[in-house]
Parts: C-alpha cells; structure tokens; sequence
C-alpha cells in the first residue's frame, strides 16, 4: 500500500432511541446537518425488528432532501426481508439522496425477531450470514440489472428503453431465488456502498467478500491493523482489489466521560490512522444530541486543524467521499464503448 | 344572515405520479424524468398547492414481457414506493402519502411498521394502497415465489390489513403495551410491537380491485376505494353497489370514499380541447403501441403488420401467452369483432381502431367546463372525488391547479385552506377505533 490515504469519519444517528415514536425527527435533521457541517463521510441509523425506532431506512430517506452531502447508511437486516424489496429501497434512497445511500447489512438471530414474522425459525448465525451475503450479492446483480443507459427514449422506434441493456439476475441461491431484473432503474451510485459490521468472526467472510466498508472494534491498533490486514486477504481471495475496501474503527464513548475527551479522540484518530491501522472512526455517540454535536465540533476539528481531514466535501456521491470509484455493471459489454 | 343555501357536497383529490400507464406521454418534449426525485418532488408540491387529499404512487413488481422478452415500449422503471414517499414528507407539510404495496408479497410485520414510520415521519400523511398480485410470473422475484389462488389472495390481503390494524393498536401513544399475539390462516405471529401508535391511529387504506371479492374488500376494510369507473353512469352504479355493501360491516356511507382514476385534457375552447385531446391520444397511441395493443387481443406476433394498414384477417389465440405480466383480455374474440366492424364501419387503419376503442380522456374541455363536469359528477354520486393521473411528468398537474382548482373552489365544492393536518382530516375520515385493549 502507497503513501496513507485520506482520513474518513463517521458517526451513528440513533445508537439508542428512547422510544418508537417520531418526536426526534426535527431533532435527527438537527443532527444530521451539524454532522454534514462538520464534514463527516457519512450517517449510519442502527435498525432491527426488535429495536424500539422508527424504520432506519425511512428515517434516513426523511432526512434526504433536507441534507446535500453526507452519506446516508441505514441498516436493513437481511434475514426476514424480501431480497427484492431490499435492493428497491436501497436504490430508492440512493435516488432520493442522488448518490449518498449506503446499506448497513444485519442479519436477524433472535427466535424473538422469527415470531414477528412466522414464516420459520431463525437459522443458524453461519447460515444468516451466508444468506446476508447472498442478498448482498443478488442486490449489486440487481442494481446492475438496469445498464446505465438502458433508457433511451427513441421516439422513432417508441421503445423506450433498449431492452438488450436489461437483464435477468436469474439468482439461485440457498435460500431464494430471484429472476429480475429490478424495477427501479441503475441508481446514481451505480451501487450504494455496502457497510458490514465485521466485529463478529461470523460476518468477516461477508464483509470480505461484499463490502465496500467494513466497520470492526479493537483496543489496540496492532489489533486494528490485524483485521484490517485479515479483511485485506480474504478480500483478495475473492479476487477483490483490497484497496477499494475501507476499514473503520467503531469506537462508543461518552465524550463527557472519555479520558481525554474530544482531543484525546481525536489524537487517537490521527496516531491509529497515520499508523495505518485503520482507515478512519465510525463515532457511536452515547447520548447522540449530546455527543454527536461535540464529536463533530471538536473532534472533527481539532483533526481538520492538523490537516488531517476534509475541509471541504469534493464531488457530490459517498462514494466520492469514500474515494471509491462508482463501478460499471457487470452486464455491461467490457471494454468496448458502443 | 346570510341566505341558507344546502351545502355542497365537497370534491376530494388526488395525483396520481405519470408512470407505468399506458396513458403516460414520454416522448412529448415537456416530458422529463421518470425516476429523478425532482420529477416526484415537482408533482407533489404542485398537488398540495392545488390542496389536494394525497399524492398516489404505484408499483409493480416485475417488469412486463411480450413474447418472453422485456417490453420496451412503455415508460418502464420506478422507485420503491415508501422510500419516495418518506422523502417527500421533507418537501411538502399537508399532502397526503399514498404507496402501493403488495399484500401479497409483503408481511405484515414489516408492513406495519414501515407504514407506521410513514406515519410518524409525515405527521400523520401515510396511506397504503392495498393490491394483490396475481401470477407465479412477480412471484419469481420473491421467496415465497408461486402465487395465491384469487380467493386466497383476497383473503390474505383482508388478514394483512386486519393484522397491521392490530400491530398498530398494540402500542399506544404514550402507552404501555406493546405485546400482540396473532393467529389466522395466513399469518401466525407474535412479539413485541416496536413503533408508537401512527398518528393517525391508522395510516389510510386504499383499495384498487374492482372484483366482487375487491368490492367486498373495500366495504369491510378500506377508507377510500381507487376505482376505475369514470363515466357518470359506471360511477353511480359502482358507487351505489360499494356504498350499500358498507352497512353489513357497520359502516357508514361517507366512512369510504370511491374515488376514479381520471384524466383530463384542457383548452381554451373546447374545440381546443378536443384537438388537445386527439393530439394526445396520437402519441400516447403511437404506431409501435398500436400493434401491442392488437398483439394483446390477437395473441400473435403482428410485427409483419402495417400499423396504418387494416386489422389481421386471422382469429386470436385463445391459447396465447404472448403477454405475461398484464391481466389477460377476457374474450380476446369478442373484443376482435368489436374492432373489426368499428374498422370496417369507419374505413380505420390499426392504429386509428386501437385509438378509437381504447383512447379515452375522461374530462376533455374548457377549465369551466371541466369543473363543472366534476361538481356533476360528485353531486350526482358518480364519484366522491378524483385521482387525476396526468399524462405528463412532472407538469402534467400544472395548468389543472392553476385553472380548474380556483373555479372548483369558488363553486364552493373545493376547499380553500387545509383544514386539519392528518390525510384523514382532509377526506373526513372518522378516527380508528381502538381495539387493542385498555391503553
């Protein structure tokens, strides 16, 4: 690896809602728009069907049109959703925000989450995450589904689109099938950024494979830089390039009570960055109108201060924050300009 | 005092986003994106500038195919309902949010939890349109996969509905309870409800089916019905049968609203219209679409035929299945014969045929005229109000807010102000009542 790349800052929306109701909205837009100020890389929203919120994914597709910048990544668990209905929500966001969706994936291990639904029992942890990643994988086929120039309009043949340029996925995997292609055509991004929290061994071989970041915790940075280098080999046994995948380190504190607070972070930041243990800090606030506001005040700050991090978003995708180039669709013809 | 006059009965509306319709114009060069969220967010600011009830998308959850290929003459592609129409929530304050979402392919769980949040995050603006998807060939793209007999599907659609209702009673504003416990034929659930109580108790539910299974649906379960029956004969008959259905489930008349899906041409005399409205059908018509559309009745390959020259002289398939994706024509036959005389009568080439028998515009005319024309409706029970659908993206509601609202509102049929903030207060629709125990 050459030279060390830019630093990238995250932070979580709503580690812990106080309740399912909607009285945090205007306070969430707050939120969202002192993070932007601030120039973070983008929002992660936590979800599941057993967490007291509202929806991630609509909750960030709320905040959309009243932010221009910052990433937007919801989590959308993979276990009792629909594989299609997911990839349409996520290119809807990507859409709504024009380029700025990212997906969170989770799986759904508890029996408690099965019986909302009723359709089976939850499967095993290895098995969710294998059909994580096949969800991952039938979503990129699907967003691809569409070639970026498959609507053309052509008054003269009335056609539309160019239906050499849509594509069945025809994806058969372990646990579903589907044929495609997708109903909501390419979104801006190409594909929205793949997020994969890799803390548990379990998800790492999906997060190798899938992501395009991939968030791990770690009390040292020898033991950063050991995931890192782990997610970079399994990575490139798939035969990924590894550096198109980020790697940050999830860090929760309460800022009033870190030792150190901000500037200790920040410190932490700059050495476990510089060091190329990690690629950047996915920030859980403990209180997040609390934390947040001072995490993006002082600790993006006091690195913007040392010249460590952005003072100015450039482009207008996460994708260009992240420094991720936006991929062509695998079914495109290669190589050729036609 | 000011003279005592009865009050008029009041006209809802609604706007329906161009998209997937036959009745969609995209070659027009006022036409623009049919998936930026500019287009979806132009619509919908001019829909609440015309102080309309809701903002209607729809879905569909495969795309068509002829002949085993994908169809490439209508506008093809759209977002996912829900996820527009919470970011639609941040660009508008009153409009309600309507999203089409398959009871079929869907869970009620997640379902009602996404309505829900709909709910919260548009202060009480969420209403779901409920439909049935009817063949293995959507199923495809789902893990269930297959698909549900007619009968079934209604059925669970009528469970799906009624369990959301429940999930949405078991955690009360400001309340405690969150625990439910459902069991029916289709779905056997329980657990803990994680979204506050929506808003408006319930988001509104909308119905689009017109079968007597649809109709029954929408009596039992449905605030508004979207209906298909836009002439004033069709409308009263429908309206009359829906509306008697509704005391069977101790339901009041204006407990549902039917409102058509309508289009409209305007001008500024009504031969303008008129000329409007040819000039229109001719591109949604065009010579490619012509020869579908008699595909869709032939059952056959047609591409050899001339689009300005004369009808097929051979009978449909009946055996066909060219079309996937689209409701089959029932008696290909008789719809064929129907064509051949009204070609033979008026001496039409294919395309002029398929524009005459299936071109409709349902209010064509001067921006009184129009009005008029719905104030008759309405009053008469034809309708409860209109789903407008444009056939333009996204200025396709323009010149009807600008011109056609303000004559509706100084008839007094049409409000001037929102009165509430809820999509319930805006169609008169009475609060849920709760039925999830004490809160």
């Amino acid at each position: 690896m050459t030279g060390v790349r830019p630093l990238h800052l995250a932070a979580e929306l709503a580690p812990a809602p106080p309740d399912g109701g909607s009285r945090t909205v205007a306070g969430t837009v707050a939120l969202a728009r002192l993070a932007e100020d601030a120039g973070l890389d983008f929002l992660t929203h936590d979800d599941s069907f057993a967490r007291p919120g509202l929806d991630a994914l609509a909750v960030l597709a709320r905040i959309a049109p009243e932010t221009r910048s910052v990433g937007l990544v919801p989590t959308v668990t993979t276990t009792h959703t629909e594989p299609f209905h997911v990839q349409a929500a996520v290119a809807t966001l990507d859409w709504v925000s024009r380029g700025r969706a990212g997906w969170r994936i989770a799986v759904s291990p508890g029996a408690a989450e099965a019986r909302l639904f009723g359709r089976r029992p939850a499967p095993p942890t290895a098995a969710l995450w294998q059909e994580a990643g096949e969800t991952a994988e039938v979503s990129r086929r699907l967003w691809d589904s569409w070639e970026d120039d498959a609507e053309i309009r052509d008054v003269a043949t009335g056609r539309f689109v160019d239906r050499r340029k849509l594509h069945h996925v025809d994806f058969e995997g372990a646990a579903f099938s589907v044929k495609g292609p997708s109903i909501v055509p390419r979104p801006p991004q190409g594909n929205p950024v793949v997020v994969v929290d890799a803390t548990r061994p379990a998800a790492r071989e999906t997060a190798a494979r899938h992501a395009d970041v991939a968030l791990i915790r770690a009390s040292s940075p020898e033991e950063a830089a050991g995931l890192r280098a782990e997610l970079h080999r399994a990575a490139r046994a798939h035969g990924r390039d590894p550096g198109l995948l980020r790697v940050l380190l999830t860090l929760s504190a309460d800022l009033d009570a870190h030792p150190g607070g901000p500037a200790a972070l920040a410190g932490l930041a700059a050495d476990w960055h510089g060091g190329g243990a990690v690629d950047g800090l996915h920030f859980v606030p403990a209180v997040p109108g609390r934390d947040l506001p001072r995490f993006a005040a002082e600790v993006a700050g006091a690195l913007r201060a040392r010249g460590l991090f952005r003072t100015a978003y450039e482009g207008t995708t996460l994708r260009d924050r992240l420094g991720l180039p936006r991929p062509a669709s695998q079914y495109a013809p290669k190589g050729a300009d036609a | 005092m000011t003279e005592s006059r009865p009050a008029r009965k009041q006209i809802h509306l609604a706007a329906h986003f161009p998209g997937v319709n036959s009745t969609t114009v995209w070659s027009d060069p006022r036409s623009g994106s049919q998936i930026d969220f500019s287009s979806f967010e132009h619509l919908a600011r001019t829909a609440e500038r015309g102080l309309f009830d809701f903002f209607f998308l729809a879905e569909g959850l495969r795309l068509r195919e002829y002949g085993g290929r994908i169809h490439d003459l209508d506008v093809v592609g759209r977002p996912e309902s829900i996820t527009v129409l919470n970011a639609l929530a941040a660009v508008t304050d009153r409009l309600g949010l309507a999203a089409t979402v398959s009871a079929t392919f869907n869970e009620p769980y997640e379902l009602a939890r996404r309505l829900a949040s709909l709910d919260h995050l548009s202060g009480g603006r969420a209403a779901w349109n409920v439909v049935t998807s009817s063949d293995a060939f959507t199923g495809a793209n789902f893990r269930r996969g297959g698909f549900l007999d007619r009968a079934d599907r209604y059925t669970r659609a009528a469970e799906a509905v009624a369990t959301a209702r429940e999930l949405w009673d078991s955690w009360p504003a400001g309340g405690e309870r969150r625990r439910f416990a459902h069991a029916g034929p289709h779905f056997r659930i329980e657990g803990e409800v994680t979204v506050e109580r929506p808003p408006q108790g319930h988001p509104v539910v909308i119905q689009a089916g017109d079968s007597d299974e649809g109709r029954e649906f929408a009596a039992s379960a449905a605030d508004v019905v979207f209906s298909r029956h836009s002439t004033p004969e069709a409308g009263r008959a429908f309206h009359a049968d829906v509306k008697r259905r509704l005391a069977r489930y101790g339901r009041r008349p204006e407990d549902l609203k039917i409102m058509p899906g309508v289009t409209y041409v305007l001008g500024d005399t009504e031969a303008e219209a008129r000329e409007r409205a040819a000039l229109i059908s001719r591109q949604q018509i065009s010579p490619q679409n012509a020869l579908l559309a008699a595909e869709q009745v032939w059952g056959r390959d047609l591409s050899g035929y001339d689009p300005d020259g004369p009808l097929p002289d051979v009978d449909p398939d009946p055996e066909s299945t060219l079309v996937q994706g689209r409701v089959r024509i029932a008696d290909p036959f008789a719809v064929a014969a129907r064509w051949r005389a009204l070609s033979e009568a008026k001496g039409l080439s294919i395309r002029e045929t398929v524009i005459e028998a299936t071109a409709r515009h349902s209010f064509v005319g001067t921006p009184e005229s129009v009005a008029a024309a719905l104030e008759e409706h309405v009053a008469t029970d034809a309708a409860d109000g209109f789903i407008l659908i444009p056939h333009l993206t996204p200025g396709g509601l323009d010149d009807f807010v600008d011109r056609v609202v303000p004559l509706l509102q100084e008839r007094g049929v049409f409000r001037t102000e929102y009165a509430g903030t809820t999509l319930r207060s805006h169609l008169g629709l009475p609060a849920p009542v709760w039925k999830g125990g004490t809160p």
